[in-house]
């Protein structure tokens, strides 16, 4: 593999322009990368999720050159029709349109940035990887003060143009004081067998407000990896919401590091599986200043031989007195195949504080479905309805009522 | 006054160290040493290559590193792996055989020998270092057919049974530490109870590390067969000093078809002094085998002692309808660090578990609870119920909760829950308002806290347990 991604490498750089300066920090990323290699269960954050062993059986030899200069045609159906709202469309990990129509532009900074944020860490190694092969990396600086007047919506789309690829992404977005934005992040996949590595960055100041939605519905079998770090000052608020179905394999991973006072996370997410799919949510919540908050709800519906993970971690620095964390992670098997881990974590080093996780899996309540059945439904409806109701739990705890409508409509729970 | 009675307190009770010259095999660990210790034992030849086997396994064995605490690194060829209280290399017959000296430090532990048999109904095994020096009890227990003596009589007397469970429930085959343990275990607790028997007391065995630089590797085995009961009690205390010691314990349960096992320990070992210096090492493997129908195993343990407490007893419930049991209290003062909790592995149908954990950290201490909960395929109809909540009091301590739940199979339940917090100013405020001062405050409200787990504990053990508790947190508050 090695030498494989050293000439993927050599080819990337003659065929794209970055600067020495990119060039630099590319060279160190796969050093970094080669160093570890792809995750395996060997290390706890990917005990349930083996990924290296995930790319090997599924996708056997992966190459690591993705050529940018392609030039890629934009389907328009798949936009949303229903809202109005800015447009980022990513075609194979390429930027192919950056639209804020509706926004002033004078209130927006876009840069790319030169300098990449390094990581040798052995369990982040993907990240290494993302530094190593992603295109120019946008930056989107919103002002102090200015609040996005529509929601921006991140196509992210791939094409049969790529098969057996690594497709590495990274966008970074600055939130100054008192600015605000709303993100829905959508997966359009038309390719087969690609591993899609995706990096966010979100750094909020004083008040700054980030609502973070990502859906992953349509059937692809692309193995994805994507990770949100977010980074928050006083007072400022994040909210996530992970809907992910689609894929066969995706691991998403949103690291929160509450650094201000009063600033709070909020993480939901969806597992909706079946067939032979395996999804995994894992978050880490730092406090690590006085009165911070964080929330996270995590729901799995569990079909056929799919496999769910989750594993969520709260961490609370000895400085973080008054911290009120609370987790809770809950799972629906509906097939005896089906599989559902967790680990729900707690690491604690402040005495003033309230923090409790729980997590519970088990069947549909069979007294349940026969008070529905006695009702006059049948069978599987009183199924349906349950399960929508089960899921729907974390729907409900979306803030913007336009978009939670529009989420409802998309993956259809009423 | 009574300032001064909390200060005296303060100092590790059990601080005292017995001056018997200890009878000692070479220090350092190879194949010497393990037929020396075999062969002083009188060991058949089965269970010395039994030993050797599990030797040569040490060898490619790797030492686990994955613990929340850290310690120094230890020099396994710098222990004693044998030592045994010189002029008892033959098994003295009745109480009065015993060294005086010896009986003076139990009486200061608080189990005067002499007066066990007329005041209560414990058969005690004492082990002082690694043999056996005194049984009582014998005659009762031997009427009901149970047998209770050390691993080292059972051996010679019992081999067709200690051959047949010995290293079925850990095998030599497991981790570093129970591979140690196989390969150079000195003595320990035997007990079988037979069919359909109802053991008619609690059986207890004291623990007590004492000659210096003395790695302990207790194996004891515990078997009840169909339709018996026992509970087995286990304390420990051991004298103080600075050198860290080892304690590398294996136990092991078997519980037959309706049997059912209840193993409590109270565990108070030296924890080193304010400054984290000394202690002992506490790394023991529990594990019980649910192998029949109906059969129960369930553990109950305090522990408040040792550096580094790094333990996990687990139930395997492959019996169908068997039942695991896991309720423990730790409490960290100090520099003491424990990462404990319990795997609950659930392999036949309608099994059921339950986990109640209580953490407790005060000082500088670090506390984690790290549990699994598997259910197999094949478990359907199975239910798991895990409570762990942590205590904490100051913000240079830490506690931590890492459960591992893994659920494949629909038919089952799992629940979890986790909280950790601190004592409510206002249930101080009420306390203290009555009358109590600070400390008293904090040692009923945390015994309040902790009521769940000290109520599963037998009588005798309740009473002392409870005291513990208390004390093991003095110096802690304001």
């Amino acid at each position: 593999m090695e030498q494989k991604i050293k000439t993927d490498f050599d080819k990337f750089i003659s065929t794209s322009n970055f600067s020495n300066q990119e060039i630099e920090s590319k060279k160190i990323a796969l050093s970094n990368f080669l160093k570890n290699g792809f995750p395996s269960r060997k290390l706890e954050n990917w005990k349930f999720s083996d990924i290296h062993q995930i790319i090997k059986k599924n996708i056997g030899e992966l190459k690591f050159y993705n050529d940018y200069n392609i030039e890629n045609e934009i389907n328009e159906d798949i936009f949303i029709k229903e809202i109005e709202h800015n447009k980022i469309v990513i075609v194979n990990g390429k930027v192919e349109r950056l639209n804020f129509e509706y926004e002033e532009s004078d209130k927006i900074n876009l840069t790319t940035l030169d300098n990449l944020k390094q990581n040798s860490n052995e369990d982040n190694s993907l990240l290494s990887l993302n530094n190593c092969f992603s295109n120019k990396i946008h930056n989107i600086l919103l002002k102090k003060n200015y609040s996005f007047k529509k929601p921006l919506i991140i196509y992210q789309i791939t094409n049969v143009k790529v098969s057996n690829t690594n497709i590495n992404f990274q966008l970074n977005f600055e939130l100054e004081e008192n600015s605000s934005i709303k993100i829905i992040n959508l997966f359009d996949d038309n390719s087969q067998k690609n591993f899609i590595n995706n990096l966010f960055n979100f750094n909020l100041g004083k008040n700054a407000i980030l609502k973070n939605y990502k859906l992953d519905r349509k059937i692809n079998t692309n193995i994805k990896y994507d990770y949100t770090n977010i980074i928050q000052k006083d007072n400022s608020i994040s909210e996530t919401f992970i809907f992910s179905s689609g894929s066969n394999y995706i691991k998403n991973e949103v690291n929160c590091n509450l650094e201000g006072q009063y600033s709070s996370a909020f993480i939901n997410g969806i597992h909706l599986l079946s067939k032979n799919k395996h999804h995994e949510i894992r978050t880490k919540t730092n406090h690590l200043y006085e009165n911070t908050k964080s929330y996270q709800l995590i729901k799995s519906v569990i079909d056929d031989s799919s496999k769910s993970v989750y594993q969520g971690k709260i961490y609370v620095d000895s400085k973080a007195q008054k911290t009120d964390g609370y987790q809770l992670s809950k799972a629906l098997l509906l097939n005896e195949q089906a599989e559902f881990n967790a680990k729900p974590e707690l690491e604690i080093y402040a005495d003033d504080v309230k923090c409790s996780h729980g997590s519970a899996s088990g069947s549909l309540d069979e007294d349940s479905i026969f008070y529905l059945m006695s009702r006059g439904l049948d069978q599987n409806t009183a199924k349906e309805l349950l399960i929508n109701g089960f899921l729907l739990d974390v729907v409900e705890k979306i803030t913007d009522e336009e978009i939670k409508k529009l989420i409802k409509n998309m993956i259809g729970l009423n | 006054m009574r300032d001064k009675q909390i200060e005296n307190l303060k100092d590790y009770k059990y601080g005292f160290s017995t001056d018997i010259e200890s009878f000692k095999a070479p220090k350092g660990l190879n194949e010497e040493v393990i037929r020396f210790i075999s062969n002083i034992k009188k060991e058949p030849d089965w269970l010395l290559q039994w030993r050797l086997k599990a030797f040569e396994r040490l060898k490619v064995l790797e030492e686990p590193d994955w613990q929340k605490p850290k310690y120094p690194k230890i020099d396994y060829q710098d222990l004693y792996y044998y030592s045994a209280p010189k002029g008892f290399k033959e098994k003295p017959k009745n109480l009065e055989d015993l060294d005086p000296k010896l009986l003076e430090t139990y009486k200061k532990l608080g189990i005067p020998l002499q007066e066990q048999k007329r005041l209560n109904g414990i058969a005690v095994d004492a082990v002082f270092d690694s043999v056996s020096v005194a049984t009582t009890f014998k005659d009762t227990l031997t009427k009901k057919g149970i047998i209770f003596c050390s691993i080292s009589e059972a051996i010679q007397k019992h081999p067709d049974l200690v051959r047949k469970y010995l290293g079925s429930v850990i095998p030599i085959t497991d981790h570093f530490f129970a591979t140690l343990n196989s390969a150079v275990f000195t003595d320990g607790s035997f007990v079988y109870i037979p069919p359909n028997v109802k053991c008619p007391m609690e059986l207890s065995t004291y623990f007590r590390i004492n000659a210096s630089d003395t790695g302990q590797f207790e194996r004891t085995l515990i078997i009840a067969d169909k339709g018996s009961y026992v509970s087995y009690l286990e304390g420990c205390t051991a004298p103080m000093r600075d050198e860290n010691q080892l304690h590398a314990a294996n136990v092991e349960l078997i519980a037959l078809d309706d049997a059912e096992i209840k193993y409590s320990t109270v565990q108070n070992w030296y924890p080193g002094d304010k400054d984290g210096k000394g202690g002992i090492y506490n790394f023991v493997t529990k594990r019980g085998l649910c192998k029949g129908k109906n059969s129960k195993i369930s553990w109950t343990q305090v522990e408040t002692g040792s550096a580094i407490t790094w333990k996990y007893p687990s139930c395997i419930l492959k019996g169908d309808n068997s039942i695991g049991e896991f309720y423990s209290i730790a409490i960290t003062n100090n520099h003491q660090k424990a990462d404990t909790g319990t795997k609950m592995i659930h392999l036949g149908k309608n099994t059921k578990s339950k986990i109640i954990s209580k953490g407790i950290s005060a000082g500088k201490s670090d506390m984690t609870y790290r549990g699994l909960v598997d259910i197999s395929k094949n478990a359907s109809n199975s239910t798991n119920y895990t409570q762990c909540d942590s205590l904490l009091m100051g913000n240079k301590c830490g506690a931590h909760t890492v459960p591992y739940i893994k659920n494949k199979n629909s038919n089952s339940n799992i629940a979890h829950e986790a909280t950790t917090s601190k004592i409510s100013e206002d249930q101080l405020h009420y306390c203290q308002q009555r009358g109590l001062n600070q400390e008293e405050a904090v040692g009923l409200i945390v015994n309040g806290f902790c009521k769940e787990v000290l109520q599963q504990l037998p009588m005798e053990f309740a009473v002392e347990a409870q005291k513990l508790v208390g004390i093991s947190l003095e110096g802690s508050v304001g």
